[in-house]
């Protein structure tokens, strides 16, 4: 076998290693009723869940749970398919979280609480050039 | 009124530089292939267009600067990227705000690149502009904004829309003049002297990728095989050190703008850059083993065609908006998708065409390459920078695979990887170690004349230096982590083996250092990243190990601590205490003390005291100050074991597009930095008051708000009250109350007054002690007087704070692999210049 067919064949390898490891490591964007499914699977892996706050009728947010130290907070989110679950946070609150149309959530179950590691926020922009006023 | 004619005139201009750049394209191509007669005069009508064509792009941005600098708030791109209040020098970073304008600095670098190569090309000239002319002619595009009739088709997005046009707002049913007063601004993110300069040196970067791309398929075409590579490499060169510098800006403004606490996030759109890079890194080496050797012309080929080809793969993705949620910022889509596809799709085709049809005819050594030869190791170092690339495409084209799928009517919920650091570290990380083992070592193997007796005789000295001083480093700094040994030892390594190379070199023929120096680069720069990031620490911990909640039995160590106004903690050897809040002016470097001056309308205050900052006078009483409204700095005093005292003041942005945009303030020493920001704040707009507490008191009485002493000074009738129309019968009063805080004492005056009979109270807000005093009532005839206090939570910020030991080493290694390449630019341009003038080229 020649030199180059060896380095060929071991470039062939990298790639595949690359490519088999990233399909492994890569997330999904699920429902927390498929996430719940994937952690009792013995499955500690993050995904994404994608949803909004909850909210009353007058446009009350509930469900937000600041801890006393005000370094970690929890609160409701309801999925695409409506599921409401307490989403526990282990830092301090997003200054904008409150605001926010849609939240992301990566993290996972533990012990039926899922927690969150990382938060992602679409807020509306307050100057989403959609309109113009006569005062601006 | 509205301006028409200028908005007219550019897109006259822009329309214009689309046809002159497809016209040049033409001559050039006529010019190529027709026979020697016509050849010169097809060539002549190629520079000709060419020449109107950087006219055009001229008129272009000259037209758009002029409307934006004008504050044409008529035009949509001056309304949506300016304001009135921008500083001048921040209007030419509106250009890059919008798609439309990044564009258009692309095609300014272009114009001048390609005058450049019109006057330094003699044999090259009519085929490389060719394609130069052809690249150029699919950005004009771009910004055409011409719709096909009949088809309905857009081409392109024109800068140059009226506002009105854009926007569908019932204002200009009733008024289709209407002008606005102002314009919605440049994200104040933007406003940083690095985000002037940032922006053309990248874009400078992707322009000069074109040029190895359009020698390398001028050389296919014109059979060429050989000699292409000879011009390419010195554009090569500049290419790879300005987009790396471009990059390593970016990424340098992200570390003092940004919070995410580093220089590099792996984010899409730092990838865009990162990954061609590697491909024109690995391109440049096998080029430079062609040149010396004849080897690995198709490694080249190959190279250059898939670098140029990833160029534009990135424009399609931080364009198209196909990275939507992945990315913060890239840009929004403009309908241009399309036709971003179809220029990659024909540069693709074109390319693979031509390598495909030329493949068999090129020149190829049989011979096998020695394992002691330099050329085998480059090459091996070319193949490890292409996988390393390849590691960061294939994530970064998730977005795409979840499009093509849905595109076939399929499902695809594939998301990034959840912690992309971890995940893009475990593979950079190991690829990185080897490049750094090979760039110290290939530089040894001179031509094939070394064996390998003599070959390890050479090595040993810079191996034992290299261990001894890893050795050091690990007692030293306490390196304990086996990976990070390793990765310290490639670093110094690299650094070790080539300045031993540099000093030989510098001794026979400077010229040739380049390389060296390019290498030590790369070394101190991994050790640089090894330790700021790898060794980066939070420092601001707060080690209560409170449970997240009751159902969950882990602890968590926080990372974050919470710092009541004036209220001292400890942190990593530091006396920490917060503030206050303080504004920034416009026109003074310097913070204004929030306390010091009273607010006039978002970007306007007026000063109540002359204003110092950190001993110098900035303003005197009563001066009117602008302020950039949207940021406010949150001052946070450290205080040593020694006694001295540093300052930070991270910020908070208030930013109209991301919402809360939090900047650090960072510490800098030789060894370390410490880098703070603010994550969350007392949010002034749902704060909960007290119940009122009243006291009836007379004057000079002390009475207790909130534990703080305070005493009422004395009650004055005023005449003049803000905001209300004082008429005969009226009566306002003004207390005078002082109130001493933990650092300064603090004036409060709640006015009481009666107006058309009926009676109103004014309070006054102690901001920095949470507090607030009202008039309630006044008895003349007892000299006394009720006063009310609210109280709410004091002033709070939580603060995260890091360590990054060794950064300047990083910023360092930057400058000196720069450096590098531009020796090396020299050297290879002189070669090439030398060819020319001998009339082969």
């Amino acid at each position: 076998m020649k030199k180059s067919h060896i380095i060929a064949l071991l470039i062939i390898a990298v790639a595949v290693f690359i490519i088999i490891t990233t399909v492994g490591d890569a997330s999904t964007y699920v429902t927390f009723s498929e996430a719940r499914e994937i952690a009792l699977d013995g499955n500690e892996n993050s995904i994404h869940v994608v949803g909004e706050l909850v909210k009353s009728g007058n446009g009350q947010i509930n469900g937000i749970v600041t801890s006393q130290d005000k370094l970690s907070f929890s609160f409701d989110m309801v999925d695409e398919n409506d599921e409401v679950q307490h989403v526990y946070y282990n830092e301090p609150m997003p200054a904008d979280f409150l605001r926010s149309e849609k939240v992301v959530v990566i993290g996972s179950y533990h012990d039926n609480v899922f927690v969150a590691d990382k938060i992602l926020l679409k807020c509306p922009s307050k100057y989403q050039e959609t309109t113009v006023n006569a005062g601006v | 009124m509205i301006h028409t004619f200028i908005g007219d005139l550019g897109h006259f201009f822009a329309v214009a530089a689309f046809i002159t750049a497809l016209f040049a394209s033409f001559s050039y191509f006529k010019s190529t292939t027709s026979g020697l007669s016509s050849a010169q005069s097809w060539k002549i009508n190629g520079r000709f267009f060419f020449l109107a064509h950087v006219i055009m792009i001229m008129g272009v941005v000259i037209t758009l600067f002029y409307i934006i600098y004008n504050h044409y708030f008529e035009y949509h791109y001056a309304w949506n990227h300016s304001s009135r209040r921008l500083p001048a020098h921040y209007m030419i970073s509106c250009f890059w705000e919008g798609q439309e304008g990044s564009f258009l600095l692309w095609m300014f670098w272009h114009a001048i690149l390609g005058t450049i190569l019109i006057f330094t090309n003699k044999f090259w000239e009519s085929s490389i502009m060719t394609i130069f002319t052809l690249v150029q002619t699919f950005l004009a595009s771009m910004i055409l904004g011409v719709v096909i009739p009949g088809l309905e088709l857009k081409i392109g997005s024109s800068p140059f829309l009226l506002l009105r046009d854009v926007i569908d707002a019932p204002i200009f049913q009733e008024n289709p003049d209407f002008i606005p007063q102002d314009g919605t601004g440049l994200n104040p993110l933007l406003q940083n002297y690095w985000m002037v300069i940032h922006p053309p040196t990248l874009f400078l970067g992707f322009a000069t990728t074109v040029i190895p791309f359009i020698y390398c398929i001028a050389g296919l075409w014109l059979k060429k095989y050989r000699d292409w590579v000879r011009p390419a490499l010195p554009w090569a060169l500049i290419s790879g050190a300005v987009l790396g510098l471009g990059n390593q800006m970016g990424g340098y403004w992200a570390y003092e703008t940004l919070n995410f606490g580093g220089y590099w996030n792996w984010d899409p759109v730092e990838n865009a850059v990162y990954v061609p890079w590697l491909f024109l890194v690995a391109a440049i080496h096998v080029m430079i083993t062609f040149r010396k050797s004849n080897t690995a012309l198709k490694a080249s080929i190959v190279l250059v065609i898939t670098m140029f080809i990833l160029i534009i793969y990135s424009t399609f993705l931080t364009r198209s908006g196909i990275l939507g949620d992945s990315s913060v910022h890239s840009f929004t889509d403009l309908g241009l998708s399309g036709q971003l596809l179809v220029y990659l799709i024909v540069f693709i085709v074109l390319s693979i065409v031509l390598a495909y049809i030329r493949w068999k005819e090129l020149p190829t050594t049989e011979k096998e390459v020695s394992t002691y030869s330099r050329e085998f190791w480059i090459f091996i170092g070319a193949i490890t920078l292409c996988l390393m690339g390849f590691q960061v495409l294939l994530p970064t084209s998730i977005p795409v695979y979840n499009s093509i799928v849905e595109s076939f009517g399929g499902v695809s919920n594939v998301a990034p990887p959840t912690d992309q650091i971890t995940f893009y570290t475990k593979f950079q990380f190991w690829f990185a170690v080897v490049i750094a083992f090979l760039s110290g070592t290939g530089q040894f193997f001179w031509w094939k004349k070394i064996g390998g007796k003599q070959l390890w005789n050479s090595l040993l000295p810079p191996i034992i230096i290299s261990l001894l001083m890893t050795l050091i480093l690990m007692e030293w700094l306490d390196v304990s982590t086996i990976s990070y040994i390793v990765l310290l030892l490639a670093g110094v390594y690299t650094v070790v083996a080539n300045s031993k190379i540099l000093m030989m070199v510098l001794k026979s023929s400077p010229k040739l250092a380049g390389g060296a120096i390019a290498h030590i680069g790369v070394g101190l720069m991994l050790i640089g990243i090894l330790f700021s990031a790898g060794y980066s620490e939070v420092v601001s911990l707060n080690n209560t190990g409170m449970l997240i909640s009751r159902q969950l039995d882990e602890e968590f160590n926080r990372e974050n601590l919470l710092l009541f106004l004036n209220e001292p903690k400890t942190m990593a050897n530091y006396q920490i205490k917060y503030k206050g809040e303080r504004l920034e002016p416009i026109d003074s470097d310097g913070l204004i003390h929030k306390n010091d001056v009273d607010k006039i309308d978002a970007y306007t205050v007026v000063a109540n005291k002359d204003v110092f900052f950190e001993g110098h006078q900035l303003y005197n009483i009563n001066d009117t100050i602008v302020v950039h409204g949207e940021n406010v700095y949150y001052e946070v005093e450290l205080k040593a074991g020694n006694g001295k005292v540093y300052n930070l003041y991270p910020r908070i942005q208030d930013n109209p597009t991301m919402g809360m945009a939090a900047s650090p303030s960072i510490k800098r020493d030789l060894s370390r930095d410490l880098y703070a920001h603010v994550v969350s704040r007392l949010s002034r707009e749902d704060v909960e008051w007290s119940k009122m507490k009243e006291f009836k008191i007379s004057p000079r009485d002390t009475f207790f708000i909130n534990d703080y002493v305070a005493k009422v000074d004395g009650l004055q009738r005023i005449f003049e009250l803000d905001g209300v129309d004082l008429a005969e019968q009226d009566v306002a009063i003004k207390g005078y109350v002082t109130i001493e805080g933990e650092e300064q004492e603090y004036q409060a005056n709640p006015v009481f007054l009666i107006k058309d009979g009926l009676v109103g109270r004014i309070p006054d807000e102690v901001e920095d002690l949470g507090l607030k005093v009202t008039l309630m009532n006044i008895f003349p005839d007892e000299d006394k007087f009720v006063i009310g206090t609210n109280t709410r939570q004091k002033d709070w910020i939580i603060l995260k704070a890091m360590e990054k030991p060794f950064i300047n080493v990083l910023w360092v290694g930057t400058v000196v692999l720069m450096f590098g390449f531009g020796v090396a630019v020299v050297r290879r341009y002189s070669e090439f210049k030398k060819m020319r003038e001998k009339g082969i080229e």
